[in-house]
This record gives structure tokens, C-alpha cells and sequence, in this order.
């Protein structure tokens, strides 16, 4: 096994998940890419941890996993309210606050 | 190290990896007795959540308060007692350094959040605080106007805000990164929902929380992919080993470069500099005034020391790498701050890019990086303990300047546009004057708190050696200056204009009152007598490594 391969599919992830951030619409599909941006970096840490030969990567990625289903359950709740409120979740009408 | 808890040994063994059978699991060791700051934050946070269930409705909101500031006081008095007997050790399996920055840092976030409590349960002489009725009805729909109606309050404002305090003393004294990323999301979920619960203006207040957590949930991201690649250079975590580990190599991997670099774009985020500044005037116009208050001065703490733990302690060695970056960073975050507050209409608005505007003086003082390690002469104030001043000048006139946004309203909301505050200070000669203290100190002019703080952190830059950084931080100061000193004008020497009209000063409880003159006292009694505050912080300067 290369770990190289690893790492460079892992960049690949994450830069999906920053393009997707960066260019969708949606709240929900926003939220995803970050979600696709923490599993790449799970994959990178996994990767690392067996370069390394310790442990230490592979048990990191168990407390990103448990945080990253926190940060769900805080930003459904946001991402449900907003849509309860306005009728849509395009963040392209969340423009009340500028300048 | 987290793996130390495996027997499974850390050693660099051949790929792959092969653990040795059975696998035994020994239990962590944990130092009670220093680490019962933070154990009394969690237990009371959870104790909080356990009274929203059972407690009925109507006493919720005392048992709330009481609660919390008990914890709150709890929590000081032990983390002031551990200080005072200079019990420093790496605690929690060296993953949390409790060295003398960290309690100091504990004991700053506590005290200011005693006083943010006091805003929280704040009800201006009505029946309504600052937070909505009930959080989850549709703005505008009847079951809003029966909940308001019906007196009831979202008290799970006091836990949420209680996890997010445990979160930022876990954040500042954490020593290991993957530690550091969980107390991160620790301090900022609950922050995100609170940012959401704004009475007046919901939409806006339900738009900022959505701001805030997609931008904060980015920013973590990257945090964390900068956490793994500093993992993948030096094979672990712990930021003393990441540190020895890059004091080896001869020159720096560019792994742990990015690695550098992505890090500090989380940190720098949580303090506000920009670039990554975009959420703070949005964030802190949308929340409510009293969690705008935590989060303008706790976050700010709390970001400002783990940032400097991380860059001094554990990226020492690429200190000639980071400090260009740093100072960079420092003027363009200055001159935004300043720049951009010029032309500010909104009183929380100005706030907010003042308090980027300030992001960038501390960074000054941070990019200089005058530490013992780097020659600092001893009984001189070095990098951290003149942020930290800093950082208690800023904080007492902003939970000061809060207090008065949530005093001056008109028609039932607070009335925040700059131009509404027009002669307030001839009608209240009380009021004007305090406000006028509080923009003095922001500007740095002497005999207040502002100004010590301002002087000590541009010094440590210039010591540090980077003294052309230091010029600009003075002349960016005078320009600051000249924002705060317009709303000294405004108040006192402008004539009430139509947004003027029906404007008040509505009437709040002792408690507020108390936290108001606090505030003002402090700050300008430290700035006529600053010198035993700053020897606290001069010997509270070294990091466990």
C-alpha cells in the first residue's frame, strides 16, 4: 500500500467539499460538503496513523466522527428553523444583514 | 497521548500495523483536584439541562440563574486557588496543560461570564429578556404571540451558554490538537444556537446563526485538516512532541507547513482577523446584546490564548515562518477594523469591526513573539502577558458598552443606530460620561485601561523586532481613535434628529447596574494604577511544555 494514494485522494475530498462550500446554493448541500471535508480528513489521519506505526491518528478520527454528528444535529436544527421561517434554504435570500 | 492508554505500544513498529494480543485497555488517570474547575462547568451544564426537564416552568428561570452562577463562582474559586498554589502539571494524560496561563485565562473567561449572566437574565424593566419567547415557533405565526403572551422564556440559554464556557477553559489550556478540535466545537455549537434566539428581529437573529455555523462549521474543517498534517510530520498530537519532532528536521516539511498554515486559518477565525473576518459584523449585529457581549470577549480570550499556546509552544520551531504571516495579518486586520468602522451607522456593527480592529493590535503583540525562549529580559512584560492585559481592557469596556446598548431603546427594542443615540449625553450626563470612558479606552487614550493594554502589546511587538509593525499599529490606533471619539461626539454635542425620536433609557436591574459600574471603575482604576495587574500577568507567562 502507497499511503501516498491516500493522501492525495484525501486532498481531492477535501477540495470537493471546499468547491462544493463554495459554489452550491443550498444550505443542506453546503452543510454536506463540510461533512465530505471532515471524512477526507478522517481518511488523512487513518493514512498517517499507519505511516506512523501509532495509534494515535486512527483514535482521532473516532472523536472527529462523534463531533462531526454533534455539528449535525446543531446545524439541522439552524438549517429547519431558517426553513420554517422563510420557506427555503438557498442562502442566496438569507441577505437581511450587510454592509 | 491518546494511544499511550492502549498498551498497544507507540512505538515506530513495521507496516503494518500489528497489535499485540489481547489488547488491554487501562483506565486514564485524572488529577481531581486541579482539573475540578472544569468538572464543575460540566456537571453544572448537565445539572442545567436535568432543571429545563423537571423543574416546573415558572421557577425554571431563578434555579437557572442561581445555578449557573453558582458554578460560575465555583469554578473561579477553585481554578484561583490552584493558581495561588502554583499547582502546574500536564493533567488528563498530558492532554490539558494547567500551567499559569491557563488559569489566568480560566479565571478571565469566568469572571467575565459572571458578568454576561447578569446580561442574560437582564429584563429592562419588562417581563421580556433579550431571548425569544420560545425558540422553535415560526416568527410572526400565533404560537409566537401565545408564548409571548404567556410570559415564557427559552431558559436553555443559561446551560447552553455554561457548555460553551466549559468549552473555551478546555480550548485555552488544551495541549494536544485533536483535544483542542473537540473543546472548539465544545465552545462554538452551543454558540451557534444562541446566536438564534434573538426576540426582536428573528429573521436576522435565525440569519446570523445560519452565518455563523456554516462559516464556523468551514473554518473547523480546515482547522482539522491542518491538524492532520502536522499529525502526518511529527507523529502526534501532543504539541510539546509536534514541537520536538520540528526542531529535528533541518529544514520545514512543507507538510508541516500547510499543516501550519490551515491551523491558523481555524485560530485565526475564532479571533476574528481577517480575511477570515466576514462573519463578524454580521454575527454580532444579527445575536441577541448579551450573547454578542460572551462572544465578543470570551471568544476572543479564549481564541487569543489557544492560538498563542499553539504557535509559541507547539510551532515554536517554525516561529520564522509564522511570524511574517502573523504580521501581515496583524496590519490588514487593523486596517479593515479601522477603516471599515469609520463608515459604520449601526452602534453593534461598530462594535463588532472594532473588535476586529483590536484582533489585529493583539496579533502585533503575538507576531512579536517576545517569550524567555526568544530573550526576553526577566520582569519585562513579554508577548502573552501584554495580550492579556490587553485582552481584560477590552473586555471590561465592551461588557460595559453592552450593558448601555441594552439600556437605550425605543419602542420595546434596543435602538442601535448611531444616529438614534444623538444627545443622549446632555439628557443623561451620567451616561455620556460612561460612554465616553469606554470609547476613550477602546481608543487607547491614557489614565484608562484601554490605553495600558494598547502600550504594553505594541511594545512587546517592538521588542519582539518588529518595530515598523509597531509604527503601524500607532498610526492604525489614531485612526480607531478617531471612530470611537465620533460616537463621543454623536452623543453629546449632535442635536436629536428624527431617529432620535422616543428614544430612552430604560431602566435595568441592580445586578446590571452593578456589572456598569464595575466596568467603569475597573477600567479607569487600572489605568491610573496598572502595575500590580501586570506583574499577575508578567510571572503567569510561562507555558508547561
Amino acid at each position: 500500500m502507497n499511503p501516498n494514494d491516500y493522501l492525495v485522494l484525501s486532498a481531492i475530498l477535501f477540495a470537493i467539499g471546499m468547491l462544493g462550500f463554495l459554489y452550491r446554493r443550498s444550505a443542506l448541500v453546503i452543510f454536506m460538503s463540510v461533512e465530505l471535508m471532515l471524512n477526507s480528513v478522517n481518511l488523512t489521519m487513518v493514512t498517517f496513523s499507519h505511516v506512523h506505526g501509532n495509534l494515535d491518528g486512527q483514535v482521532g478520527a473516532f472523536f472527529v466522527m462523534v463531533v462531526a454528528a454533534a455539528e449535525v444535529v446543531v446545524g439541522l436544527a439552524i438549517i429547519v428553523t431558517i426553513f420554517r421561517s422563510r420557506r427555503s434554504t438557498s442562502v442566496d435570500d438569507i441577505n437581511l444583514l450587510k454592509y | 497521548m491518546i494511544s499511550a492508554l492502549l498498551t498497544a505500544g507507540s512505538t515506530a513498529s513495521p507496516i503494518p500495523l500489528e497489535l499485540p494480543v489481547p489488547l488491554e485497555i487501562t483506565a486514564p488517570k485524572l488529577e481531581y483536584g486541579i482539573l475540578a474547575p472544569l468538572m464543575i462547568m460540566m456537571v453544572a451544564a448537565c445539572l442545567s439541562v436535568l432543571v429545563e426537564a423537571f423543574v416546573p416552568r415558572q421557577s425554571r428561570r431563578p434555579v437557572q440563574i442561581g445555578l449557573t452562577l453558582v458554578a460560575l463562582v465555583a469554578a473561579l474559586i477553585g481554578t484561583l486557588n490552584s493558581w495561588s498554589g502554583a499547582s502546574y502539571q500536564l493533567a488528563a494524560q498530558q492532554t490539558l496543560a494547567l500551567d499559569a496561563p491557563s488559569y489566568a485565562t480560566w479565571a478571565l473567561l469566568l469572571i467575565f461570564s459572571i458578568g454576561v449572566v447578569v446580561l442574560f437574565a437582564e429584563r429592562n424593566g419588562s417581563t421580556e429578556t433579550a431571548f425569544v419567547a420560545s425558540a422553535s415557533s415560526v416568527p410572526g405565526s400565533a404560537t409566537e404571540r401565545e408564548a409571548t403572551a404567556a410570559h415564557q422564556e427559552q431558559t436553555e440559554v443559561y446551560p447552553l451558554m455554561l457548555f460553551s464556557v466549559f468549552g473555551m477553559m478546555m480550548f485555552a489550556a488544551s495541549n494536544e490538537l485533536i483535544v483542542m478540535f473537540v473543546a472548539l466545537e465544545i465552545f462554538s455549537l452551543p454558540l451557534y444556537l444562541l446566536c438564534g434566539l434573538g426576540r426582536r428581529r428573528r429573521l436576522i437573529s435565525q440569519e446570523a446563526a445560519l452565518k455563523y455555523f456554516l462559516l464556523g462549521a468551514l473554518s473547523s474543517a480546515v482547522f482539522l485538516y491542518g491538524v492532520a498534517l502536522l499529525y502526518g510530520a511529527s507523529g502526534s498530537f501532543e504539541l510539546a512532541s509536534i514541537d520536538s519532532a520540528m526542531t529535528a528536521q533541518p529544514g520545514s516539511s512543507r507538510i508541516a507547513l500547510a499543516g501550519m498554515g490551515l491551523v491558523c486559518v481555524g485560530l485565526l477565525f475564532k479571533v476574528g482577523a481577517v480575511p477570515f473576518h466576514t462573519w463578524v459584523p454580521d454575527v454580532y449585529t444579527g445575536a441577541p446584546s448579551p450573547v454578542t457581549a460572551f462572544m465578543s470577549v470570551a471568544t476572543k480570550i479564549a481564541g487569543v490564548v489557544a492560538m498563542v499556546r499553539v504557535l509559541y509552544v507547539g510551532l515554536g520551531a517554525l516561529r520564522w515562518d509564522w511570524q511574517p504571516l502573523v504580521a501581515v495579518l496583524a496590519v490588514a486586520t487593523m486596517a479593515v477594523g479601522c477603516l471599515v468602522g469609520l463608515v459604520q451607522t449601526d452602534m453593534k456593527r461598530l462594535l463588532a469591526y472594532s473588535s476586529i480592529a483590536h484582533a489585529g493590535f493583539m496579533l502585533v503583540g503575538i507576531a512579536g513573539a517576545y517569550t524567555v525562549q526568544t530573550g526576553m529580559t526577566q520582569g519585562s512584560s513579554g508577548s502573552f502577558s501584554s495580550v492579556m492585559v490587553y485582552l481584560i481592557g477590552y473586555g471590561l469596556a465592551t461588557i460595559g458598552m453592552f450593558v448601555i446598548i441594552m439600556m437605550v431603546r425605543k419602542s420595546g427594542g434596543e435602538s442601535n443606530e448611531i444616529a438614534s443615540w444623538a444627545g443622549l449625553g446632555r439628557r443623561h450626563p451620567w451616561l455620556g460620561a460612561v460612554v465616553t470612558l469606554f470609547m476613550l479606552s477602546f481608543a487607547g487614550i491614557p489614565l484608562t485601561f484601554g490605553f495600558i493594554g494598547k502600550l504594553l502589546v505594541l511594545t512587546a511587538g517592538w521588542r519582539g523586532g518588529w518595530a515598523w509593525l509597531s509604527l503601524l499599529g500607532v498610526l492604525f490606533s489614531a485612526v480607531a481613535a478617531f471612530f470611537y471619539l465620533r460616537v463621543v461626539a454623536v452623543v453629546f454635542f449632535r442635536s436629536p434628529g428624527p431617529a432620535a425620536e422616543a428614544v430612552e433609557v430604560s431602566p435595568i436591574s441592580t445586578g446590571s447596574w452593578l456589572v456598569l459600574v464595575i466596568c467603569a471603575l475597573a477600567t479607569l482604576g487600572l489605568g491610573l494604577y496598572p502595575q500590580p495587574l501586570i506583574d499577575v500577568f508578567d510571572h503567569a507567562a510561562t507555558f508547561l511544555r
